[in-house]
Parts: structure tokens; C-alpha cells; sequence
């Protein structure tokens, strides 16, 4: 009885999540290669797109920037997240420096961090003009320089802590000390040992989180906006501006350039695990040889610096966007502004209280719907006792893989089609998407890790499939539920694209503000929304790890766990 | 029965006889939500648009949401869009600030309503002679498909603690920028005010700047932009960053003058510095000219999209605009400090005391400073002249 009941919840869950989630993402794309190839009759142009797009000033340049830094930054991040893990040894501890970077949003940190490297940012103006001589800022391309290093390194200190805390998560499940010890015992040094022993045990895990990083990093808009290099800009950053230009004919070779940073991003992966093969392959005829890595590289020592800095880096960034916002006059050179002011945050008529309330309710209704959807999911598993099929787990985590942009324009039409009105609810649905992968990438281990016999026992005792969810899984996994929930509103509120396109504009949150004030003049303002929008995620976590402390006050076991 | 006779009545006492077709639109109007699309990136527009849906929601029962654009283009490919996915009603934009290229983009392709102007009641206080700058934008007759609300001048703003003598002129200003190089750039040429700047430049340095109120020909731009390209190459590797990257817009612009990193901002609109000193976001040893030949000025309208769902209310939100007391407030320094598109001559006594009465300002430009109004080129210059530059420019 059980297994049939489990085969309808699956099928069910299952058709939820294909309906609601994968089908729109396909719908999107395929409208989106309507318009690319002109076959839709209301945005057809002339000329073929290809050619179009091709005709169009520097975007020979855009593709090469854009795989520069998506790649750049990927493996930089890779490289400081695991030289960090290492130089801690893999203690959990140092999650709570990562946490505020790991739960503000991209554009956030972005606008902070443009701050603090600009010609006459806060490091120019803490050195000036005592050290540098400066007394005005010089005229050097520190943010949107034509390299993308500013974009580089802005995307580096984002991911760097996510795949931080993914490798100290797998971490945990392998036998570090005893990799270490033996390698060192075979007569390899420490770093080289976590290199040549760890890393290939760790890589796995990695993996699908990795292919995520990259790509995202191939076709960031908000962060490549406010760090990137503006002329060309990256591809995605060069086709948002052509699907919003007032000259229609850019619509195609818009769409078209959708598509082609799609194939972009799939190669780039397709490569990566070629890369992988590769390296692997050479790293096992190496070992086979007999061959010993006994003294470190000398620039790997610096290595840890550089992750360390690039964490202070992203903390000081999030901190000048406080002090901005309680800033009235503060010019260069002061290390700290002239004049303060609260005048921002009283002034609740302006609208940042409902642009708050409003990303607040978006956030957790997307979370509210993606927990059920999940639970739903693992039950099923469950109740099923079956391991989740590769098939699956690409389904769920399509929409992080693919490129939003490829298909959140056509699905924009698809929803005027279909006569949805744009309205919030749109938007929560349209966040639910992309917080879902990650709510079901959060919750699955836990769940499954919880003790059988507990189960058994209940049913023993007569309870059934539902009572056994409701009053013992549920309770037991509050602690889980509430991070995974925690990071799908901090992944809510995040959300550039799927606002912008499916909110029409008229649905704003902390996001899309701050991305549109960090283009306009006043870093003031800037700042105080992106401090919102930084501070809201982090409030979630907190309350995440606060809530199960309090509930269970009388019931060490379940703490444990959490 | 008395209900109805008393509602009647009232009605008849509450407005003119004219108005017969207008208190039909203010009936349908009265409870719509009308999305004003325009762009957010002035925190006094924004302001200012708050203080209109306050008064519209008192007067008429009609609720104004702006839907703050970065660009406005993003509206026009809204609607397009909606086009697109045939949906003829109940659109998402009610009504958009507009005007130049977008407002042609828009009306030839047949996305706007209209022609409403002349149904709004305080159309009445505008010049509606053809030619006039009321129904003229970028030189294409509006045909009442858009209605003006605010007045818009171009000028420089610099820093006079760094700046002894501003360049007055295209040439003085390559002098200067020669002179003190990295210390002058403009808004990227997509961007509305970095196009405006090479125009400016372009009515100055043009053999012949007649050509340019008709539609740019191949031969015509070539000969009319040669001088402007020759000074562009001469001006650029003495711009911010030897001109290989530039400023978004001219927010961006007016930050880093704040941030010192350039001595210039550039504004459509002579009270943005003044207003901007009284908010912190420049020094208050900013000063705003124009230049010497004179410098572009239009005329910003608001236009309604064929589908727009709120059309009632969307007009009873362009003709508050229109409204005397609407202007006068609009030109007041520290609300927006943009001067009125009404024709002072159609407005009684009490109606003009209002703009007679508003606060002055010493950071304000004076009629001298400014010089005379350069009418703005056919919209074709400027798409050539975005195109051409991304051409010659970008790698």
C-alpha cells in the first residue's frame, strides 16, 4: 500500500516540478529561438540574424571577454576556496566569516566593492593623500577596466565562500587526517597532499556546484553592469542592453545572441570536464611513477593571503555600503564622510519600506512553495527506498545550469500569450524556479541521513505514511529545513533577471533598485538598498539558526543534528 | 429619483459645458492605477511624481505607480513585446515619459494611443500652432500623440575650486581637455546625454547645422559630421581613461565629479547642480553655463501606448501635468527646477503671481550664463550618430 501510495506522490511531485519549473524554462527557450531565428512574424527582421549580430560593433570582443572572466573567475575562486579550506584544515568554524558574503546578493557586493577599489574609493581615500600624495584621485581604470579584472575579482569574492562552504560540507564525510597522514607518510608535503589526495576524493562532490559557478559566471548581468568593462561590454551584459534598446532591430540578433551564450556556457562545461579527464588521467601516470611532490609551489604559499584578503575584501565592501547609507557629505580624500546623517532611513515615505515588504513576501512565498515541492519530492524517495536517478537530478537542476537570460526573454512572451498578468505572483513563481535546485540541494542529504529505525519504530506503533512525516521527519529536520530555507529567500532575493523580465518593471524589489540606483548618482541611496538587500538574507540565516535553539531548548538530540 | 436629479445638477454646476466627453474619462479614470513608466534614476522626478499621485488620488480617485526605468527604452520593448504576443488591451504601461527617438520608434510602429492631446482641458494654456516646441518633438510633429510636461536645456556644470574659466565652445572646450587631460569625459554615446553632447558639438562644429532639421541622407551626415568626428579624434585620448571607457549616464557623471575624478558633469535641466549642492551630492562651488553659441533645449512629453489597461486615467495624469499650478510647482528650485511648457500669455493673472513668486537661487545659471536654445536635430541624426561612433570607437 505504502509503495503505490508513493508511486502517486512521486508521480505527482514530479509533474509539479516538470509543469511548473521545466516547462516554462523550454517554453522560454524555444519562443526565444523564434525570435532568433525570425520566425516569429511580429519581431522579424530583414536581415538574417547571424549576420546582424555579427555587424554589431565589438562583439567579437564581448565573447572573448566573457569567456575570460567567467572563466577566470571560476577557476580563481576554485583554486582560494580550496587553498582557504586547506589553510583552516577544514574547520567549520570559518563559515562564519564566509556567511555575510555567501548570503549577500551579487549586486550588493558588487556596488560595495566598486566602491572600494575605484581611483576614489576606500582604500584611495584611507591612503590619501599621506601615503599616495593624492589629492585628487588618479585617472586609473581600477572598476570597468577593459580586462575585466574588476569583474574578475568581484565574481571571485562572491563564489569563492560558496565553494568554500560546499567543500567543507563534503569535507566532513571524508577521512582528511588520515589522506593527509598517508600522504605524508608516502613522502609528499602537506599541501601536496591535499592536492594530489584529497582533491580527487573531494572533486566529485564539487562538480555540479563548479558547472554552476561557471555557468553563472559566463552570463552574469548585475555583477558585469556595475564591475565589468562597459565598451564592449560582456555578451550578456551587451544583449540585455540590445533587448532594451529603443531600435527594434536588435530584438533578433538579441535573441540570437541568447542562444549563442547558451552554447557558449554548454561548451565552456563540455570543456571543463574534458579539462577534468585530462588532468586526472596525467595526475594518476604521474603518481604511478612513483613521483613525489615534496615541497610546495612558492606562489601557493601566498595563496591563502590572497583568499584571506579577497574575504576582507568582500567584508569591507559590505561595510562601506552601511556607512554610505548613513552618510550625508563624504568626498575625497576622507577616510570616513564629513557628514553623517540618518535622513535616509527615516524617511519611510520614499518607498524602501515597501520595496521591502515586497522582496520579503516574494522571498518567502517562492521558499514556502519550493519546501513544500522538495518535501513532497523526498518523500516520495523515500517511500519509494530508491536512490534518486541521474535523469532526475539533471531535471532539478536545469535552471542552474542554464543561462537565464537564454530563455527569460521568451518566456516573458510566452506569459503575455498566455494572458498571465504581470503581477508578483509571477515573479514568486518565476523565483521558485531557480530557489527549488537550491533548496533540494540543501535539504536532500540531511534527509536521507535520518535514522531509519526511527521510522520503523513509529510504524510499529501504528503510525501511518503522513503521521510519520508530519510529527517525526518534519520535527526532526526543522533544523535543515530552516538553512534550506534560509538560502532559497537569500537565492529570492538575489534574483535580477527573472524580476526585471517577468516583473515588466513593475514589480520592483531590493534587487532591481539597487541595481538601477547603482547606475544613477547618488551612492547614498545605492547603498542603503544594497545594504537591505544584504542584510535581509543575512537576517534569514540568522533566524535559521536561532529558531531551532529556541524550539528545542529541551531537546539536545534533535539540536545535534541541525 | 432625487438622487438622480441632485447627481445632475451637481454635475452640471461642477463643470463646463465643453467637458462633456472629459467627465466621461474622468468617471471611467476614477479608481485605475495608472503605471507611469519614466525613468528613476532622478530622485526629484521621483518625488515629484509621488506628489502627483498624491494630488491625483485626492482629486480624481486615480492612483499613480511609477515603474522607475533605467531606461526608457525598456518601456518601448515592453510594449513591443506585448504587440508581439498580440495582447491589445490591458497592457502593463499606462503612460511613459518620452520623447525623440523612442517617441518615433513607438509612433511608427503604430504602439501609441492618440491623438489625445487636444481632448485634455489644460491643452488649452499650450502654444498648439504647428511648428510650435509644445507639438514638436526632436522636429516630428507630435499629432497629439503625446502631451508635454517639462522643459529641458542643455548645460555644463563644473567645479569652480579646480576650474578658473570654463570652455565656452566645441573648440575651446578640445583646448582645454588638451590642456588638462583625464579630467573631462561624457555619458557613454548609447545614453541619451552622451549622444545629446556630441550633438551639441555637432550643431556647432556642422558647416551648415540647416541640414540637420531634415532626415539625415548617406551624403548629408557624412558632410555634416566630418568637423565632428576630425575634433572627437583630436578631443578623445585627452578624456577620462584616454576615452576608452565612459560613464554610464550623467548620474554616474555627477558622482565623479563629487568623487573629484573629473572637473565636468553635464545636465539637461540648469537647476540639476543647484538642487543637487542642496542634497550633498556636489560641492557647493559647482557652476552651471551653457555654451556661448547657444545649446540645445526640448521639450520632454508623456505619451500613452495603444493597449495601455488605464487610458482614462493615464489622460487625467497628463492633463494634471498641464495644470498651471502642476508647472509652477515643477519650475520651483528646489521641486525640479525645470522651466514650463506653457504659453504664458494664455494664463491669467493669479495663474502666472505662482511662477513669479518662486524662491531664486544663487547656484542657478542666469539668462546670461545660458545663452540662447538650439532646437534639437531630426531624430535621425542621433541614431546615425550612436551608430557611426560605436562603429569608429568600440573594438
Amino acid at each position: 500500500m505504502t509503495g503505490h501510495e508513493g508511486w502517486w506522490l512521486r508521480l505527482s511531485v514530479l509533474a509539479a516540478v516538470t509543469l511548473g519549473f521545466v516547462a516554462p524554462i523550454l517554453a522560454g527557450l524555444a519562443q526565444t529561438a523564434r525570435v532568433a531565428f525570425g520566425l516569429d512574424a511580429g519581431l522579424s527582421s530583414d536581415v538574417a540574424p547571424l549576420a546582424a549580430l555579427a555587424a554589431l560593433p565589438g562583439v567579437g570582443t564581448s565573447i572573448a571577454l566573457t569567456l575570460w572572466t567567467g572563466l577566470a573567475s571560476t577557476v580563481l575562486s576554485f583554486f582560494l576556496a580550496f587553498e582557504l579550506v586547506m589553510w583552516t584544515g577544514g574547520a567549520r568554524r570559518a563559515t562564519s566569516w564566509l556567511a555575510p558574503l555567501l548570503a549577500a546578493p551579487h549586486a550588493a557586493l558588487a556596488i560595495g566593492f566598486a566602491f572600494l577599489i575605484a581611483p576614489s574609493g576606500w582604500i584611495a581615500r584611507a591612503l590619501s593623500p599621506w601615503a599616495t600624495g593624492w589629492s585628487l584621485p588618479p585617472d586609473i581604470a581600477t572598476v570597468h577596466d577593459a580586462w575585466g579584472i574588476a569583474l574578475i575579482l568581484g565574481l571571485t569574492v562572491k563564489e569563492l565562500p560558496f565553494l568554500a562552504l560546499v567543500m567543507l560540507a563534503s569535507l566532513g564525510q571524508l577521512p582528511v587526517a588520515r589522506l593527509v597522514a598517508t600522504g605524508r607518510a608516502l613522502g609528499h608535503g602537506r599541501r601536496a597532499s591535499w592536492y594530489w589526495l584529497v582533491l580527487p576524493a573531494l572533486y566529485p562532490a564539487l562538480r555540479l556546484p563548479l558547472y554552476a559557478v561557471l555557468s553563472f559566471s559566463l552570463s552574469v548581468v548585475d555583477m558585469a553592469i556595475i564591475l565589468g568593462p562597459s565598451n564592449p561590454p560582456t555578451l550578456a551584459v551587451a544583449m540585455t542592453r540590445w533587448f532594451q534598446s529603443a531600435d527594434l532591430g536588435l530584438f533578433a540578433p538579441a535573441a540570437f545572441a541568447a542562444l549563442l551564450l547558451g552554447l557558449l556556457v554548454a561548451l565552456t562545461i563540455f570543456g571543463w570536464h574534458l579539462g577534468e579527464r585530462l588532468v586526472a588521467a596525467h595526475a594518476r601516470r604521474r603518481l604511478a611513477r612513483g613521483w613525489r611532490a615534496l615541497r610546495a609551489p612558492r606562489l601557493g604559499a601566498a595563496m591563502p593571503g590572497v583568499a584571506g584578503g579577497l574575504v576582507a575584501a568582500g567584508l569591507l565592501a559590505l561595510l562601506s555600503l552601511i556607512v554610505w547609507s548613513l552618510a550625508w557629505r563624504w568626498s575625497f580624500p576622507h577616510a570616513v564622510p564629513e557628514r553623517w546623517s540618518l535622513a535616509l532611513w527615516r524617511d519611510t515615505g520614499s518607498g524602501w519600506v515597501h520595496v521591502l515588504a515586497e522582496t520579503a513576501q516574494i522571498g518567502a512565498g517562492a521558499t514556502l512553495l519550493s519546501l513544500v515541492l522538495a518535501a513532497l519530492w523526498l518523500e516520495g524517495e523515500t517511500r519509494g527506498r530508491f536512490r534518486r536517478a541521474r535523469w532526475a537530478t539533471a531535471l532539478i537542476y536545469l535552471p542552474l545550469l542554464m543561462p537565464q537570460l537564454a530563455f527569460l526573454f521568451g518566456l516573458n512572451v510566452v506569459f503575455l500569450k498566455a494572458g498571465l498578468g504581470v503581477d508578483w505572483t509571477a515573479v514568486l513563481w518565476a523565483h521558485a524556479i531557480f530557489v527549488f535546485p537550491y533548496v533540494m540541494l540543501t535539504l536532500t542529504e540531511a534527509w536521507h541521513a535520518l535514522d531509519p529505525r526511527l521510522f520503523q519504530t513509529a510504524a510499529s506503533l501504528g503510525a501511518g505514511p503522513w503521521r510519520r512525516l508530519l510529527t517525526i521527519r518534519l520535527p526532526c529536520l526543522l533544523g535543515p529545513i530552516l538553512t534550506a530555507a534560509a538560502i532559497g529567500f537569500a537565492v529570492s532575493v538575489a534574483q535580477y533577471l527573472p524580476t526585471l523580465f517577468i516583473g515588466g518593471g513593475r514589480v520592483t524589489t531590493l534587487t532591481t533598485e539597487a541595481v538601477t540606483l547603482s547606475s544613477g548618482g547618488d551612492r547614498r541611496v545605492a547603498g542603503m538598498y544594497a545594504s537591505l538587500q544584504a542584510l535581509m538574507p543575512l537576517a534569514a540565516y540568522g533566524l535559521a539558526l536561532a529558531l531551532p535553539v529556541l524550539l528545542w531548548k529541551n531537546r539536545k538530540g534533535l539540536l545535534g543534528q541541525g | 429619483m432625487r438622487l438622480t436629479l441632485t447627481a445632475t445638477l451637481l454635475a452640471l454646476i461642477g463643470a463646463p459645458l465643453w467637458a462633456d466627453s472629459w467627465d466621461e474619462t474622468l468617471a471611467a479614470a476614477k479608481g485605475q492605477t495608472v503605471y507611469w513608466n519614466a525613468w528613476g534614476g532622478d530622485s526629484r522626478t521621483n518625488d515629484f511624481i509621488a506628489w502627483v499621485d498624491g494630488q491625483v488620488s485626492a482629486k480624481y480617485g486615480v492612483h499613480v505607480e511609477q515603474v522607475k526605468l533605467s531606461d526608457t527604452a525598456e518601456a518601448v520593448t515592453r510594449v513591443l513585446a506585448e504587440k508581439s504576443a498580440g495582447q491589445t488591451e490591458g497592457g502593463s504601461v499606462d503612460l511613459i515619459w518620452i520623447n525623440g527617438a523612442n517617441f518615433l520608434s513607438m509612433k511608427e510602429q503604430g504602439l501609441l494611443h492618440g491623438p489625445f492631446l487636444e481632448n485634455l482641458p489644460n491643452a488649452a494654456f499650450l502654444d498648439l500652432t504647428p511648428g510650435s516646441a509644445a507639438v514638436t518633438d526632436f522636429t516630428i510633429p507630435t499629432e497629439g500623440y503625446e502631451s508635454p510636461w517639462r522643459l529641458a536645456k542643455f548645460v555644463y556644470t563644473y567645479d569652480s575650486a579646480r576650474v578658473a574659466e570654463p570652455p565656452r565652445s566645441a573648440a575651446a572646450l578640445l583646448d582645454w581637455a588638451s590642456a588638462n587631460p583625464g579630467r573631462f569625459t561624457h555619458p557613454a554615446v548609447q545614453n541619451f546625454m552622451g549622444a545629446t553632447f556630441l550633438k551639441q558639438a555637432l550643431i556647432e562644429l556642422a558647416p551648415d547645422a540647416s541640414v540637420l532639421q531634415a532626415e539625415a541622407t548617406e551624403d548629408s551626415f557624412a558632410a555634416a559630421t566630418a568637423p565632428l568626428w576630425a575634433w572627437y579624434d583630436a578631443l578623445r585620448p585627452n578624456l577620462w581613461r584616454a576615452g576608452e571607457t565612459f560613464p554610464e549616464n550623467e548620474s554616474v557623471l555627477n558622482q565623479m565629479l563629487n568623487d573629484g575624478e573629473v572637473d565636468f558633469t553635464m545636465a539637461f535641466d540648469p537647476a540639476a547642480a543647484a538642487a543637487a549642492v542642496e542634497k550633498g551630492l556636489l560641492p557647493d562651488t559647482v557652476r552651471t553655463y551653457g555654451p556661448e553659441a547657444g545649446s540645445i533645449g526640448n521639450i520632454s512629453f508623456v505619451a500613452i501606448p495603444f493597449n495601455a489597461a488605464h487610458r482614462e486615467g493615464a489622460e487625467v495624469v497628463a492633463n494634471f501635468l498641464l495644470d498651471p499650478a502642476t508647472q509652477a510647482r515643477a519650475q520651483d528650485i528646489g521641486i525640479l527646477g525645470s522651466y514650463t511648457v506653457l504659453d504664458m500669455t494664455k494664463l491669467d493673472e493669479t495663474q502666472r503671481a505662482a511662477f513669479a513668486d518662486l524662491p531664486a537661487s544663487a547656484a542657478l545659471p542666469t539668462e546670461a550664463d545660458l545663452g540662447p536654445t538650439l532646437v534639437e536635430p531630426h531624430p535621425s541624426w542621433m541614431v546615425r550618430i550612436a551608430e557611426e561612433w560605436a562603429k569608429r570607437y568600440t573594438k
